[in-house]
C-alpha cells in the first residue's frame, strides 16, 4: 500500500507544479494582452490624470512580478481581487456560475458514463453485429455534429413540437430539486450526447483489445458464457484506457459547455468566461482560466490514480 | 501401459480446419485422425505450424479466431461436436474436457484470486457450491504439491511462480472432474528443474482421476514421459502413430527419424589458446542491481578467449541476461569492471567509442520483437555497416549482399522485405547478420534458438558454428538449454542467484563430480527413456520434488 501512496503523493505533487506553470502563463499572457487596462475600463474620455489614479488603485504601477505574486496569494485563499467592470469581488461574481456550471456537468456525467460504459460492454459483446454498426453510426453523428446544432435539435422536438422540457434554463431561487433537473434536461442531454462516442468507443476498443489474450481463450475454454467473459474477465482489465478517456470528457464537460450555455442561456462559468473577455475584466478571465486548468489536472490525476488502483499488480505487491 | 483397450472416448475423423489469411481461407489441418480411449493419454507432437494446438483446441469443438472447422467429424463420447449448438459445445468444456495452456502466467487472469478462478467452472455448472469448490481446489492443491495449499488460492496470479501457476491451472483443470484434459505445451515455458515438478505433478493426477488427456509438445523426451501413444504430425497431416515404446525404439517415417536426430550436431571442443593472448572479454568481480532493487549479480567473473563459445547457464532469474547487460554496457555494474583485450571499458555504452561499442554486438531469444517489422532487411543490416564502418552507396550495398551471402540468405530475394515476411529461422539469420555487420570480435548470443523448432534451431547452430571458424569470433552462450551446450561450447559458466557456481570446460563439467546445483541441472535435463522420470523421482525421493529440491 506504501507504495501506492507514494505514487499518489507523486502525481499530487506534480499536479501542482503543473498549475503552477499554467498560472504563470496565465497571469502573463493577461499581461500581454494589447491595449491598457486602465483605458479600458474609463473609455476613450478619460484624462491623464484619471488613468494615472487608477493605475495607482489597482496598482498596476507595480512590477509584473510583484502583482503575480499577490495574485497567486489570493489565489491560494480563493481571492481573485475584484471585477474592474463591476467592482465586485470575482468569487462572488462566478461563485455561484462555477456551481452551476458544476451541476450541469454532474447531471450530465451521472447519466453519460454509466450508459457510455453499459453501451461499450453491449457493443463489445455484440461486435460487428447490427446492433454494434447502428451504435456506432449513431453515436459518432452525435459528436460530429456541433453542440448548438444538437441543442436547437432538441429544444424543435422536446420543447417546441412536444412541450415536454423548457427551452431556455433560467434557474431562478427557491426551486425544488426536481423542477431543476426539468430545467435543465435538455442542455444536460445535449452534453450527453457529446461525450457518449467517445467514451463507448473507447470502452468497445479496450475490450475487444483484450479478446486475443490467453486469459480470455482460456475463460472462454472454461465454458464461460460470452457475456461472463466480457464483463468478468476483459472489462476489469480494460479500465486503464476508459478511465482515461471518462476524466478528458469530464473535463470537457466543464471547459467546453460555452455553446450548450448560451444555447439554453444558462447561468454557467463559460457565459461569464465569454462576458469578461468581451469587456476586459481580466480578473474574471484569470480566475477562469486558473479554475479550468485546476478541472483539468485534478481530473487527469484522478485518472491515473484510478488506472492505478486498478493495476492488480500495484495493488497486491508480491 | 498396454492394458487392453477400454471405451472410446474421443474419436476424431477426417478432421480439416481451415485459417483466414490474406482474405482467402487455407488448409491448415488437412485431414487427421485421431482415436483417443477412456484413461488413455495421446501425445501430439510435430514442430511449431503443424498444427498440434489447433487439433487440441477442436477436439473441445473450438476453433480459434480467425480458423474454422471445414470439414470431419468430432465425436465426444457419443456426441457429434461439429453439428452440436454452440451452447452444447460450450455445456462441455471446462466440466467434460478442460484444457492446460502453455503459459500459465497469461492464461490466468491478472484481475482475479487463482481461487476464484478455480472455482469459476464447476459454481457455474452448479456441480458444487462456492465454498465446497474452495475446499477441493486446496485438496487439489495439496495433492500436487503445492506449497501452503490453504492460502495459495488466495493470491492473484502475479504473486506466485511460474512453475506453481502451472500446477494451479492444473488444479483448475481438475475442478470439475473432466475426462479429458488438453495439455498444450505446459512444460515449455518452464525451467528444466520446475518442468520436473510440474511433469510429476501431471502425470500423478492423471492417473490419480484416471483422466485421458492429450498431451501437445515438440520435446520428445517430454513426450516420452507422459503419453501411451505418441502421434506425429507435420504442417497439417499425420506422419506416423504408435505406441510409445515403439515409436522411439523403431520410428518408421523419415521425418520422424530425423526429429530423432536432431541432437546429433557437435563440434569438437576447443582450448585456451596457449600463446598468452588477452581474454576478448573479461569479466572480473562485478556485482549489479537494477534501481532501487536487491542485487541480481554477486561477483561474477568468468574470461572468454578469441575463437571460443562460453555457455551460461542457469534457471531464470540466474543473472545471464544480466550479466549480458553489463558486458555491453546497458547497466553499469555497481562494482567490478569490463576488459576488452586487457584494456578496461567505460561502464557506460553512452562512454565508449565506436570501436568499444563493435565488439560486443547482440542476438536476441525473440527475433520477432528484435527486429522493426516496418523496416526493410536491407536497412536494418545496412544501418549498423553505415555507423561503424561509414559506408555508403554501392559500398554498402556490397556490404549488405555479402552479410546475406554469409547466412546464407539469397541477397535478391531477401534485400527489399520486410521481418514479417519472412520465418522465425530467416529472422533469427537476418538478426545474426545485424550483429556480423559491426565487425564484431565477440557476440552475445541471448537464447537464440529457444523460440524456434529444433530442426530449426539446429540449422541456426551450424551457422553459428560456420562463422566462428570463417571469423574467428568469440560467444558469449545464454541458454538454459543443456543439449544446446553440448553440441556447441567450449566453456561452461553455471549460474545460480546471480553467483557463478562452476566454471570450467565443457568436458569436465559434463563429467562428475558436479556443484550439486549443477547436478540437479544435468539430472533434470529429460532423456528420450520412458521411464527417465519415473527412475529420478525414485532417486530423488517424493520429498524432493518441488520446493525441497532447491539447492542453497
Amino acid at each position: 500500500m506504501g507504495d501506492i501512496l507514494s505514487l499518489i503523493a507523486k502525481r499530487l505533487g506534480l499536479g501542482l507544479i503543473t498549475l503552477l506553470v499554467i498560472s504563470i502563463i496565465i497571469f502573463f499572457m493577461v499581461e500581454l494582452l494589447p491595449g491598457d487596462i486602465a483605458q479600458a475600463v474609463l473609455g476613450q474620455g478619460a484624462t491623464e490624470e484619471n488613468l494615472a489614479a487608477l493605475r495607482e488603485q489597482m496598482g498596476l504601477n507595480k512590477p509584473a512580478v510583484v502583482r503575480y505574486l499577490e495574485w497567486l496569494a489570493g489565489a491560494v485563499r480563493l481571492d481573485f481581487g475584484s471585477s474592474v467592470v463591476t467592482g465586485e469581488p470575482v468569487t462572488q461574481a462566478i461563485g455561484d456560475r462555477f456551481i452551476n456550471t458544476l451541476f450541469l456537468a454532474a447531471y450530465a456525467a451521472v447519466i453519460a458514463v454509466p450508459f457510455a460504459i453499459t453501451l461499450g460492454v453491449l457493443v463489445a459483446l455484440l461486435r460487428n453485429t447490427v446492433f454494434d454498426r447502428v451504435a456506432n453510426v449513431t453515436t459518432l453523428t452525435a459528436i460530429s455534429s456541433p453542440e448548438f446544432f444538437l441543442g436547437y435539435i432538441l429544444i424543435l422536438f422536446f420543447s417546441v413540437r412536444w412541450g415536454m422540457f423548457p427551452a431556455i434554463s433560467s434557474l431562478s431561487p427557491g426551486m425544488s430539486f426536481g423542477e431543476l433537473l426539468e430545467r435543465t434536461f435538455l442542455p444536460a442531454l445535449t452534453l450527453v450526447l457529446v461525450v457518449t462516442a467517445h467514451m463507448m468507443r473507447m470502452t468497445r476498443a479496450a475490450i475487444i483489445n483484450l479478446l486475443a489474450s490467453p486469459y480470455i481463450e482460456m475463460a472462454r475454454l472454461k465454458g464461460t458464457p460470452p457475456w461472463r467473459v466480457i464483463v468478468k474477465h476483459a472489462l476489469p482489465n480494460a479500465w486503464a484506457p476508459i478511465i482515461n478517456v471518462v476524466a478528458l470528457n469530464l473535463a470537457y464537460l466543464i471547459t467546453g459547455v460555452v455553446l450548450v450555455e448560451v444555447v439554453f442561456v444558462y447561468p454557467g462559468i463559460g457565459q461569464a468566461l465569454v462576458d469578461a473577455v468581451s469587456k476586459r475584466d481580466f480578473p474574471i478571465v484569470q480566475a477562469c482560466c486558473l479554475i479550468f486548468a485546476a478541472t483539468f489536472i485534478l481530473l487527469n490525476l484522478a485518472a491515473d490514480v484510478g488506472s492505478i488502483l486498478t493495476n492488480p499488480r500495484l495493488r497486491h505487491p508480491k | 501401459m498396454n492394458t487392453p483397450k477400454k471405451e472410446v472416448l474421443l474419436k476424431i475423423r477426417g478432421l480439416e480446419i481451415q485459417g483466414y489469411s490474406d482474405e482467402t481461407w487455407v488448409d491448415i489441418i488437412k485431414g487427421v485422425d485421431l482415436t483417443l480411449h477412456r484413461g488413455e493419454v495421446l501425445g501430439l507432437i510435430g514442430e511449431s505450424g503443424a498444427g498440434k494446438s489447433t487439433i487440441g483446441a477442436a477436439a473441445m469443438g473450438y476453433a480459434r479466431d480467425g480458423t474454422r472447422i471445414s470439414a470431419g467429424s468430432i465425436e465426444f463420447d457419443g456426441m457429434e461436436l461439429t453439428t452440436a449448438s454452440e451452447s452444447e459445445r460450450r455445456a462441455l468444456r471446462g466440466s467434460r474436457i478442460a484444457y492446460v495452456a502453455q503459459s500459465a502466467a497469461a492464461s490466468f487472469n491478472p484481475a482475479h484470486k487463482i481461487i476464484d478462478q478455480h472455482t469459476e467452472a464447476p459454481v457455474h455448472y452448479r456441480i458444487q457450491k462456492r465454498m465446497e469448490a474452495q475446499e477441493d481446489a486446496m485438496e487439489l492443491y495439496e495433492r500436487l504439491r503445492l506449497p501452503n495449499p490453504g492460502e495459495i488460492g488466495f493470491r492473484y496470479p502475479h504473486q506466485v511462480s511460474g512453475g506453481q501457476l502451472q500446477r494451479a491451472m492444473t488444479a483448475m483443470a481438475m475442478s470439475c472432474r473432466p475426462d479429458l484434459i488438453i495439455f498444450d505445451e505446459p512444460t515449455t515455458a518452464l525451467d528444466v528443474t520446475t518442468q520436473i515438478e510440474v511433469l510429476a505433478a501431471i502425470r500423478d493426477i492423471v492417473d490419480q482421476f484416471n483422466t485421458a488427456a492429450i498431451y501437445i509438445t515438440h520435446d520428445l523426451a517430454v513426450v516420452a514421459q507422459m503419453a501411451d501413444t505418441i502421434k506425429v504430425l507435420l504442417r497439417g497431416n499425420e506422419v506416423e502413430e504408435a505406441p510409445t515404446e515403439e515409436m522411439l525404439e523403431n520410428p518408421q517415417e523419415d521425418y520422424t527419424k530425423s526429429l530423432w536426430a536432431v541432437r546429433s550436431f557437435q563440434r569438437p571442443q576447443k582450448s585456451r589458446p596457449t600463446d598468452g593472448s588477452k581474454p576478448v572479454i573479461s569479466v572480473k568481480n562485478v556485482d549489479a542491481a537494477y534501481t532501487g532493487g536487491a542485487k541480481v549479480l554477486d561477483d561474477v567473473s568468468f574470461d572468454i578467449y578469441e575463437g571460443m563459445t562460453v555457455a551460461v547457464v542457469g534457471e531464470s532469474g540466474s543473472g545471464k541476461s544480466t550479466t549480458a547487460r553489463v558486458i555491453t554496457g546497458l547497466l553499469p555494474p555497481m562494482k567490478g569492471e569490463v576488459l576488452h583485450r586487457g584494456e578496461p571499458l567505460p561502464p557506460k555504452y553512452t562512454d565508449r567509442t565506436k570501436d568499444q561499442l563493435r565488439q560486443a554486438q547482440m542476438i536476441y531469444q525473440m527475433a520477432d520483437t528484435a527486429l522493426n517489422p516496418k523496416v526493410r532487411i536491407s536497412e536494418i543490416i545496412g544501418r549498423p555497416a553505415q555507423f561503424y564502418s561509414g559506408l555508403k552507396g554501392a559500398a554498402l550495398k556490397n556490404r549488405v549482399d555479402e552479410l546475406l551471402d554469409l547466412i546464407e540468405l539469397d541477397p535478391s530475394k531477401f534485400y527489399n522485405r520486410f521481418p514479417p515476411e519472412l520465418s522465425g529461422g530467416q529472422k533469427q539469420r537476418i538478426g545474426i547478420a545485424r550483429a556480423l555487420a559491426a565487425e564484431p570480435e565477440f557476440i552475445i548470443c541471448d537464447e537464440v534458438t529457444s523460440a524456434l523448432d529444433q530442426l530449426v534451431a539446429e540449422g541456426i547452430l551450424k551457422l553459428l558454428d560456420r562463422l566462428q571458424n570463417e571469423l574467428n569470433l568469440a560467444y558469449m552462450f545464454i541458454t538454459h538449454d543443456l543439449a544446446t551446450v553440448r553440441s556447441i561450447a567450449d566453456e561452461v559458466v553455471v549460474m545460480q542467484h546471480g553467483r557463478v557456481v562452476e566454471h570450467g570446460p565443457k568436458d569436465e563439467m559434463f563429467k562428475p563430480p558436479h556443484h550439486p546445483y549443477t547436478d540437479l541441472l544435468l539430472s533434470s535435463v529429460p532423456e528420450m527413456d520412458p521411464n527417465w522420470l519415473t527412475t529420478l523421482l525414485e532417486e530423488r525421493g517424493v520429498d524432493n520434488v518441488g520446493e525441497a529440491a532447491k539447492v542453497g
